[in-house]
């Protein structure tokens, strides 16, 4: 089976939009998330995009006022990824699309767009008009896995080679359909969260795309292999981890098996850490039992918030990005141990050598993703 | 060369009637609500399961529909399922309560991949799972997400297919496949099932 290798890629988030604004944020120590109030739920901690600057970024590519949020931040993530790969026909590109809620902000009666825009076939239409594709983008909605979930829908493609190429694009808003949903289960910190702590009191959400290039040619330089993915359901609970961390612990032994390693072999580990108390010990009890409770971890959502469909796709590049430059970043919010289980959790942004990573993703319904990546010096 | 799946058993709901093999097994009252067709089936099918009561109408679906597909299953049977309108019929739901108290129990059922939480927890399958969305019934995506999952050694068999429910009507139709049968899995023949009467 040929190998699948991971390209260009640009983030849209509060912290920039360019991958490399949001990498040289990050090294920083700076968080996207701040305080907001929404009328519904007062006030909240989360990291929105700015409107104003959204727009001017968008000007160059099309009318402002003809696209929701959403669509500009996915088009701009899109179009900049694309740009780089112009000599390739479009048609030669599977397009797949990741989102959890799309543009359910238009369900509300405030939002000027027609409620149609809200139904997730709607927003592939778009995006293939907008691009001029002659087929409609694959869509994958899979909770909080969704955006690795659509490199791994990438990686099948291109293995069996339906494809060569794929752009995978995730985005999802920080709305108050999803607001009032985390707080009516008492999941919303009134701070910065802050993920495997011991005084973590729970989940920000925030809002970003992410445009991701999936290829089977290998990279002349920086080439980083995806050697393994899985998912694995819990079959335990539709909104609570698993207290054994089943289902994550399964996709990580089933993508350890794909790409032929031993666990010990693996450097470093981008993990979900919600920052809530349930998501993150299960998390642990997972890593331990697949031996990786000494792999150095972070987990960047003190940095964006749960950016829900997006999140495994942005922290993915963020892997890869870690791979190439030999780095890794700290778990920004981090101070005491918080799990019953032991963890390496990273506290300083630093150069590390690294060569095989573990992307891992958790979400409601009892979905666990995993992705292994190898960096191939040539 | 390339390796061959069956499809083995197939289940489809529609017009308040339930199809298994292509042979009717239950119907009621095309008149009849949704709910209300849901709760005669589930007293047909005898099921006694005290949480189907709780969920919402795309996971009671779910329920019904692998229930009378296959009676067990192998723990890593993968779930390939794909929908047009996603959560619809919770989403609007949760839509309308945002001004007074939108509740957590409805709120975690405002994703399409809930069901196959559902369908994982009622027949234990910690397994792969996938939902795709499209406009309209797209069997390439499903077979070849299916075939690469089962010719990989991540699933010893699957259940896939279309799971639509939205604020006016519902449309199920799930196949089961594995590696050895009579008919062999394909997109056209996909098709080619999903819209024979």
């Amino acid at each position: 089976m040929r190998k699948v290798y991971l390209g260009n890629h640009q983030i849209i988030s509060p912290l920039g939009f360019t991958s490399l604004q949001n990498l040289e944020s990050v090294s920083q120590g700076i968080s996207a998330i701040k305080k907001h109030k929404s009328s519904h739920v007062g006030e909240y901690y989360a990291g929105h995009i700015s409107t104003n600057l959204l727009d001017e970024a968008f000007l160059e590519l099309g009318k402002v006022e003809e696209y929701t949020k959403l669509e500009k931040m996915m088009i701009l993530a899109v179009a900049e990824v694309l740009q780089q790969h112009s000599e390739i026909s479009k048609d030669k590109i599977a397009f797949i699309i990741a989102t959890t809620k799309g543009n359910i902000d238009t369900l509300s009666e405030e939002n000027l767009f027609s409620k149609e825009k809200a139904k997730l076939p709607a927003l592939a239409k778009t995006l293939q008009e907008f691009f001029n594709l002659k087929e409609t983008p694959i869509i994958v909605s899979n909770a909080c896995i969704s955006g690795g979930l659509g490199v791994s829908v990438a990686k099948k493609m291109i293995e069996n080679e339906s494809y060569d190429h794929a752009i995978v694009v995730g985005g999802d808003l920080v709305s108050e359909f999803t607001l009032t949903g985390f707080n009516s289960f008492q999941a919303l910190a009134k701070e910065i969260c802050k993920p495997f702590s011991k005084d973590r009191t729970g989940i920000n959400i925030g809002e970003a795309a992410a445009a991701l290039w999936v290829t089977s040619v290998k990279p002349k330089i920086d080439a980083v292999q995806i050697i393994g993915e899985a998912t694995a359901n819990d079959a335990n609970h539709i909104s609570g981890p698993s207290r054994t961390g089943e289902g994550l612990y399964i996709s990580i032994q089933n993508a350890v098996r794909e790409a032929d390693i031993e666990s010990h072999e693996i450097d470093f580990i981008s993990a979900h850490g919600t920052a809530t108390i349930f998501n993150d010990e299960m998390e642990a009890i997972a890593f331990n039992r697949a031996g990786l409770k000494n792999t150095p971890l972070n987990s960047l959502k003190a940095y964006y918030g749960h950016t829900l469909g997006v999140s495994a796709l942005l922290e993915l590049i963020f892997t890869q990005e870690s791979l190439l430059q030999n780095k890794v970043f700290k778990s920004l919010g981090f101070k005491e141990k918080g799990t019953t289980k032991a963890l390496n959790v990273i506290t300083k942004t630093e150069e590390k050598p690294l060569n095989i990573t573990l992307k891992t993703a958790s979400g409601f319904g009892g979905c666990n993703f995993a992705m292994l990546l190898k960096k191939e010096t040539v | 060369m390339r390796k061959e799946f069956y499809i083995t058993a197939s289940v489809k709901i529609k017009n308040n009637e339930i199809f298994k093999n292509d042979r009717s097994i239950f119907k009621v009252n095309r008149g009849l609500s949704i709910q209300d067709f849901l709760k005669e089936a589930y007293q047909f099918l005898d099921l006694s399961y005290a949480k189907f009561h709780k969920m919402d109408v795309l996971c009671k679906l779910g329920i019904i529909a692998t229930t009378v597909l296959k009676e067990d299953y192998s723990s890593d049977t993968a779930l390939v399922f794909q929908n047009k309108s996603s959560s619809e019929v919770s989403d609007f739901q949760h839509q309308e309560k945002l001004n007074d108290f939108p509740s957590p129990a409805n709120f975690v059922y405002t994703l399409p991949n809930i069901v196959m939480g559902e369908i994982s927890i009622k027949h234990q399958l910690q397994s792969e799972n996938a939902f795709f969305i499209a406009e309209e019934f797209q069997p390439q995506i499903i077979v070849s997400h299916t075939e690469s999952l089962l010719k990989n050694n991540k699933a010893s068999t699957t259940i896939c297919g279309w799971l639509e429910a939205n604020l006016n009507d519902y449309y199920v139709f799930l196949n089961y496949i594995e590696p050895q049968g009579e008919v062999v899995f394909s997109a056209p023949t996909l098709l080619e099932n999903y819209i024979h009467e």
